[in-house]
């Protein structure tokens, strides 16, 4: 808190000083990195790191992880399923999608230790051995991605929006498909691959 | 002997790396499990130009998890561009002495100019915004990212030059550009060309900063081993990786291992090293522990290259009946203050239509920016947005149907080069594309077509790229089972560089697909040039097919010699193989298998490596593919949004090893056009030189709700002249054009020409 309080006098200060030397086209500037957009964690917290239980896939991880770890995170870096991808940490992307309870979400948007006890899958836990599931043999057979850095969340995703029940037109879908972005440009393929493992449901 | 039977190639072959990359399993650059891994998080410039007077460290230092804090205080002198690895003919003196201090690389001219040194933190020079100016290498990410925050640094700015437009007084133009095109390209009398004509039209048009942004961020997962350094790297060429890196280091290139089994596109921002890669050797070096270093989504919009803003004025005169009778187009992009990148814009304009009166010029205009770089269809992209607009607008002012305009300038060969065509399938692509997308059912009157309250509108456009192919090599291994595995040091960046060099070797050794087993993406196996410029499919299958005509060979020559073979006597022609057994053409029942010489002969495995070159009678023909963009647009009168309602694209592009990816491929390509044509733009605030949307929440590229059903096809195309295996390569031709298509159909549905990209609803209303 003490560090936070200085931050903040000296970005102020700063903000004084640029005004008065104004004139001086571009003055010397000085800077933090990055503003932080939540405070400094003290200290004796930064170190520290908690316990938390996670069930991926039906396999319960004991981890000691620091808090700010991620969902996302926590299964690329800490229990090694690098099948969830970062594209951009932000939830802007979906590449991170993974299921929670049987709904999609960003793993980035949400920490590890917020999903103590929640039932975790990734796409390491869609297939039943060498089984595919049926939304990833769509995907191959409608070649519903190119480079596959998108397509684990798509999958999830897709997983998640027929668990959702509520997509049924191909606009639907592309429209409740519209958080996961391939720039491959494989979107047609996807509706294809989608619409197909849909009928299979039914 | 005859060509194995083609049973694999023309296949629509489910991709081989399918099961790999729809479970998870496929690894990218940073997703390879190491002992004691540390993490590394990029500190950038928060000005666009000046100096960094200090830097102070000390608080990220003492953070938790902290192990090194690299700035251009205590960085290792590298090379630069011009020490070592590059030429330094290129460029003036003032180019000279920024590049040394830029920590970024150089390509003004010469020698190749991806490999050459990429010196980064070598100086307190600051050139853009977003300049790597350090790198905090920590326990966990958690730890390096926080750290990064506490370095505070002090500069001493200067005022940028960020906007083109504004900047345009100081245009110069190049020595060379990244192709063997002049800057200026002249021919015939561009004046007499315009007088004579009975129509001209004249117009600027402009493009605006476009960022590639592949879904998986640029990462490094650097290791040494004693003097031995392994990279993997999410890379579109591993051996330039390897080149230039030692290059920059000054180790020798065998010193170097990099892996890219799977990269997670790339779109040429991924061709070229960037300093991140360079950052994570070194933080490796410093902490004595593997370093994973990943770009954030942020810093890929400063850290990996862009495509430049250009503005672009094109002249047409034509004569009554639509016969060119000039074709001028002058270009502008930009470039950074240390070092040169002039995209090669008008690189098609010489050679796709019939005139004598041409010109062409590119000028370039240095910024406080990063240096721009090539993304998908460098050139072609931006230049056929505005040349074919112009087409339009002068079909217009002709009242002739676009198509028509088009066919009636039509070339016989390629008036630049003076060279015939390999082949040109643009006249079919257009008639087969009219036809499939129902072009006659256009009433050519702009505004005249509705659906509801909504316009309507369609449009087309020319597409073109070169085919190109470079230098490749290949190894492959016949196993005692009878299968086979394929070596070389190719990536595979989405395009199906996997699957379709399993076909060519399939077919090549006659066996099924299921019994090759390619591996790529390593420098440790045979050289390859980079997955770029569309050559992947020509270089790569051209060695492949080379090396497995050599096994063969090899296999045939011990069998033929062999008294206790049923082969024994038999010439080359009068064998055929089917299935991995080989047999008389005469007498089928005459023959046997792979499996069978091998083992009679105690070889476990028989193997060969080949180079293979581009033919020289390759030089004697003008290659290109062609093909028609088709888009229909609805138009929202009261707000100005535009929707892409259909889309066919038709394309003669030699021919298609699998058209299943193929397809993907040229889906993919039109979607990236459509963003071009309505979403894409990076805003610069000319204030700070900072990229303003720098984020996929702002940088609008196509999402699923954006994209109609596309089609997309190719038209039988059969080209004997531009390497034996007649591919022209896909990879890139399906955005040319797009963007023009979605203008004119604009244009078509509302009247109003937008010739400023993208089109937003603001440039409607």
């Amino acid at each position: 808190m003490k560090l936070r309080i200085k931050r903040r006098r000296f970005g102020q200060l700063m903000i004084a000083s640029t005004l008065v030397t104004a004139i001086a086209n571009f003055p010397q500037r000085t800077f933090a990195q990055k503003k932080l957009l939540s405070p400094t964690p003290p200290s004796s917290m930064e170190a520290s790191s908690v316990p938390v239980k996670l069930r991926v896939n039906g396999a319960e991880h004991a981890l000691e992880i620091d808090p700010r770890v991620t969902l996302l995170d926590a299964l690329r870096e800490r229990i090694g399923l690098t099948g969830t991808k970062k594209g951009c940490d932000h939830g802007q992307c979906g590449a991170c999608t993974v299921l929670v309870d049987g709904r999609r979400i960003n793993s980035c948007l949400t920490l590890a230790v917020m999903q103590e006890g929640a039932a975790i899958t990734t796409i390491e836990g869609l297939a039943q051995g060498d089984k595919l599931h049926p939304m990833q043999a769509a995907f191959i057979k409608h070649d519903g991605f190119q480079c596959g850095y998108c397509t684990p969340g798509q999958i999830c995703s897709a997983v998640g929006l027929l668990n959702e029940g509520h997509a049924k037109t191909d606009d639907e879908v592309r429209e409740l498909m519209s958080g996961n972005i391939c720039r491959c440009g494989a979107y047609p393929n996807i509706v294809n691959a989608i619409q197909e493992a849909r009928s299979q449901q039914t | 002997m005859n060509d194995p039977t083609n049973k694999a190639i023309g296949k629509p072959l489910d991709r081989v790396d399918g099961r790999l990359k729809v479970t998870g399993a496929a690894r990218y650059a940073a997703e390879f499990p190491l002992k004691n891994m540390a993490h590394a998080v990029l500190v950038q410039s928060a000005i666009a130009k000046g100096r960094i007077t200090n830097i102070d460290t000390s608080a990220a230092q003492k953070s938790p998890g902290v192990l090194a804090v690299i700035t251009h205080l205590n960085a290792p002198k590298l090379a630069s561009p011009q020490s070592g690895g590059g030429d330094s003919s290129g460029g003036d003196a003032q180019v000279t002495a920024a590049n040394a201090q830029s920590g970024e690389s150089g390509s003004a001219g010469g020698e190749n100019p991806f490999e050459k040194p990429v010196p980064v933190l070598q100086s307190d020079q600051i050139n853009f915004y977003g300049q790597h100016i350090g790198v905090v290498v920590a326990e966990t990410l958690e730890q390096a990212r926080h750290a990064a925050t506490l370095l505070r640094v002090t500069y001493r700015e200067e005022r940028p030059a960020t906007v083109m437009a504004a900047n345009l007084a100081n245009a110069y133009k190049p020595q060379s550009l990244l192709i063997p095109l002049k800057p200026d390209t002249q021919r015939g009398d561009i004046q007499g060309g315009l007088k004579a004509a009975d129509v001209q039209v004249d117009h600027t048009y402009t493009t605006p900063n476009e960022h590639h942004q592949p879904m998986e961020a640029h990462a490094t997962t650097a290791v040494w081993d004693g003097g031995q350094l392994t990279l993997y790297d999410s890379s579109q060429n591993v051996n330039g990786v390897q080149k230039t890196v030692a290059n920059t280091l000054r180790i020798p290139p065998e010193n170097i291992r990099v892996i890219a089994s799977f990269v997670g596109g790339g779109f040429g921002s991924k061709y070229p090293v960037r300093g991140h890669t360079i950052l994570a050797a070194i933080a490796a070096q410093q902490v004595k522990r593997p370093v994973k270093l990943v770009v954030t989504r942020e810093q890929m919009f400063t850290s990996v290259g862009f495509r430049s803003h250009s503005s672009q004025r094109i002249r047409l005169g034509a004569k009554k009946d639509g016969k060119l009778t000039a074709i001028s187009h002058e270009i502008h992009t930009q470039t950074s203050v240390f070092e040169e990148f002039i995209e090669h814009v008008g690189v098609a304009t010489p050679m796709l239509y019939d005139t004598q009166n041409l010109l062409v010029t590119h000028r370039g205009v240095r910024l406080n920016l990063p240096t721009p770089t090539i993304m998908r269809a460098p050139g072609e992209s931006p230049g056929m947005f505005a040349f074919e607009s112009a087409m339009d607008e002068l079909a217009y002012a002709l009242k002739l149907d676009p198509i028509e305009l088009r066919l009636r300038n039509e070339p016989e060969r390629d008036l630049e080069k003076g060279l015939p065509w390999s082949s040109r399938s643009l006249v079919e692509s257009f008639r087969q594309g009219a036809k499939s997308f129902g072009w006659e059912r256009r009433n050519p009157e702009p505004r005249s077509m509705r659906d509801g309250r909504y316009l309507i509108g369609m449009g087309t456009a020319t597409a073109t790229y070169p085919t190109n192919r470079m230098p490749s090599s290949a190894k492959v291994r016949l196993l005692a089972d009878g299968s086979a595995q394929v070596y070389l040091a190719a990536t595979d960046i989405g395009t199906g560089t996997y699957t379709m060099l399993t076909q060519i070797a399939a077919d090549a050794l006659g066996i099924p697909t299921e019994r090759v087993r390619v591996e790529i993406g390593d420098t440790k196996m045979p050289r390859t040039p980079g997955s770029g410029g569309s050559w992947g499919a020509a270089s790569y299958g051209s060695a492949v097919q080379s090396a497995c005509v050599a096994v063969r060979a090899k296999i045939l020559g011990m069998a033929r010699l062999d008294p206790r073979s049923p082969l024994k006597g038999l010439s080359n022609v009068g064998m055929d193989i089917r299935e991995g057994r080989i047999f008389s053409k005469r007498d089928s029942s005459r023959g046997e298998t792979y499996q069978e010489i091998l083992a009679r002969n105690n070889l476990k495995v028989t193997e060969a490596e080949v180079e293979s070159t581009p033919d020289e009678a390759a030089k004697k023909y003008s290659m290109h593919a062609f093909g028609a963009q088709f888009a229909q647009v609805r138009v929202d009168p009261d707000l100005g949004m535009v929707r892409v309602t259909r889309f066919l694209g038709t394309y003669g592009a030699g021919r298609i090893l699998n058209p299943k990816t193929a397809r993907s491929q040229m889906i993919g390509g039109i979607i990236m056009g459509i963003g071009m044509a309505l979403h894409e733009e990076t805003v610069v605030d000319d204030r700070y030189g900072h990229f303003v949307n720098h984020n996929l929440g702002e940088y609008h590229v196509p999402v699923h709700a954006d994209i109609p059903a596309i089609e997309a096809f190719f038209v039988k195309e059969n080209d004997p002249h531009v390497n034996p295996l007649g591919i022209k390569g896909v990879g890139e031709i399906g955005i040319v054009g797009v963007a023009a298509a979605v203008a004119n159909a604009v244009y078509h549905a509302t009247g109003k020409r937008i010739r400023d990209l993208p089109i937003t609803p603001d440039k409607l209303l």
